[in-house]
């Protein structure tokens, strides 16, 4: 399984780096935020807690729209074709989800280094394990996207995906703190795991590491992983995916 | 077979295809064929039945059926966006289990045989349709399966493109499964053919046998009038 998730790994990745133009049009919007709403955020708030927002922005416009790929995959019979061999679901879905992991951390470290430009100043440690958190992100959020483009109609995805990324960003605190928002929209923000990922990221960047938030934090995107990838592998398997 | 919503689409087909043969899946649209090939490639569960499939069992080791058989769908299954030479190499390394210098071996090998040589640059939306239908042969062939399943591999085919593969199929010298809409190419090429109609097997012989001196076509039309 190890051997055939290396191989998709880099047929994926080859093909990710060949559209040059593709990753750089996903990262602007981030990119966007942080060179054209930044200076305007900081002025209430710091770098530190709007890029680890911004990341996760990235992570829901980036690996969360992954499932385009696979709509195009199944249409085309490419799918089936590989469903056919004798590789396992998951090494199917891991190949993919590993290589739009490793495409957000490759987006998310471009962020980090304009951040730092503009007058980001988290410690080292903290970005690092920043960054950890974002591969497990993409993992997750990637596969999610690919379990909802294979259950739902082709038709039905490129809307549903938009539609679902918005309020996840919104109630993850990504733009402002959601300490900052009435009681039932905090409540109600409590319910996304991405809320817990952000916080914890943030508290990493201000340079916290052993704290109730960061333990929290990764507790819930580790589980919220495991529990994505085990769906993602269910509907790969499934007869009529 | 029954899909959700309770549509039945095959039931109780049973059939036996010999190591060698080339056994042929008629019926009209709709009729069961591609239904009972996806599940004879693992593709979709039976909801009841049993198989064996290139000596293995279809619902206890469906890894084993996947290793001994080549699946051509029905329709294309070529990258519209990727270079043919690098999808035949991903497709041998993970159907073959083959290294990196092996899988491309493997590949100049097979489209050496399948008339495609020089095609490896070119992404699959730039092929014909010929070309296309060649290179999902080669997909289900590279890891040198005992059973080959071929949905409809000619249909949209003109003449010329359709002669070619068929010809490709007969000098494998490996057992095949295909399903045809064209009668003449089933008569010419299948050593036994089954007609399938509603979800069950309506008849099945040799084409002679089907024939007992109609054509093919008298055949066909009687049977699933």
């Amino acid at each position: 399984m190890i051997r055939d998730t290396g191989v998709l790994l880099r047929h994926y990745l080859r093909q990710v780096f060949k559209q040059k133009y593709g990753l750089v049009i996903t990262a602007a919007q981030p990119l966007f935020f942080l060179v054209l709403f930044g200076p305007l955020f900081t002025r209430i708030g710091s770098w530190e807690v709007l890029v680890p927002g911004l990341i996760i922005q990235l992570g829901l416009m980036s690996a969360g729209m992954a499932g385009f790929g696979i709509v195009v995959d199944k249409r085309f019979g490419v799918l089936d074709r590989l469903r056919a061999t004798r590789t396992s679901r998951l090494a199917l879905l891991l190949g993919r989800v590993l290589s739009n992991a490793a495409v957000l951390l490759v987006q998310a470290t471009a962020l980090i280094a304009v951040g730092y430009a503009l007058g980001l100043r988290a410690p080292v440690v903290g970005v690092l394990l920043g960054l950890a958190m974002v591969i497990v992100l993409g993992i997750s959020l990637a596969s999610l996207s690919y379990a909802a483009a294979l259950s739902v109609p082709k038709s039905l995805f490129p809307s549903l995906a938009s539609t679902v990324v918005v309020p996840l960003m919104l109630l993850s605190g990504a733009f402002l703190p959601m300490s900052m928002a009435p009681d039932w929209l905090y409540a109600l923000s409590r319910a996304n795991p991405f809320t817990y990922s952000v916080d914890a990221m943030r508290e990493l960047f201000a340079g916290h590491f052993l704290t109730p938030t960061v333990a929290v934090g990764v507790a819930v995107t580790a589980a919220f992983t495991a529990v994505s990838l085990l769906v993602g592998t269910r509907i790969f398997g499934r007869a009529n995916a | 077979m029954t899909f959700k919503g309770g549509v039945e689409a095959v039931r109780g087909i049973s059939l036996d295809v010999a190591p060698g043969e080339i056994v042929g899946f008629l019926g009209p649209n709709g009729a069961g064929k591609s239904t009972t090939m996806r599940m004879l490639a693992t593709l979709l569960r039976p909801t009841s039945g049993t198989a064996t499939v290139a000596g293995h069992d279809l619902l206890s080791d469906p890894s084993g059926v996947r290793r001994g058989i080549g699946y051509v769908g029905q329709g294309t299954s070529v990258a519209p966006f990727t270079p043919i030479g690098e999808e035949l190499v991903l497709q041998a390394q993970l159907a073959a289990r083959l290294g990196l210098d092996e899988a491309r071996a493997r590949v100049r090998e097979l489209m050496a045989l399948l008339d495609l040589e020089g095609l490896e640059h070119r992404i699959g939306a730039s092929l014909s349709g010929g070309q296309q239908r060649r290179v999902d042969l080669a997909f289900g062939l590279l890891h040198k399966p005992s059973l080959l399943i071929l949905d409809e591999p000619s249909t949209g085919l003109d003449p010329a493109s359709r002669a070619a593969l068929w010809e490709h199929v007969k000098g494998l010298g490996i057992t095949v499964l295909l399903s045809t809409h064209y009668l003449e190419e089933a008569d010419a090429l299948c050593d036994r053919l089954y007609l399938i109609d509603k979800g069950v097997v309506t008849a099945s012989g040799t084409p002679a046998e089907l024939k007992a001196g109609r054509t093919l076509d008298e055949f066909y039309l009687e049977a699933t009038r």
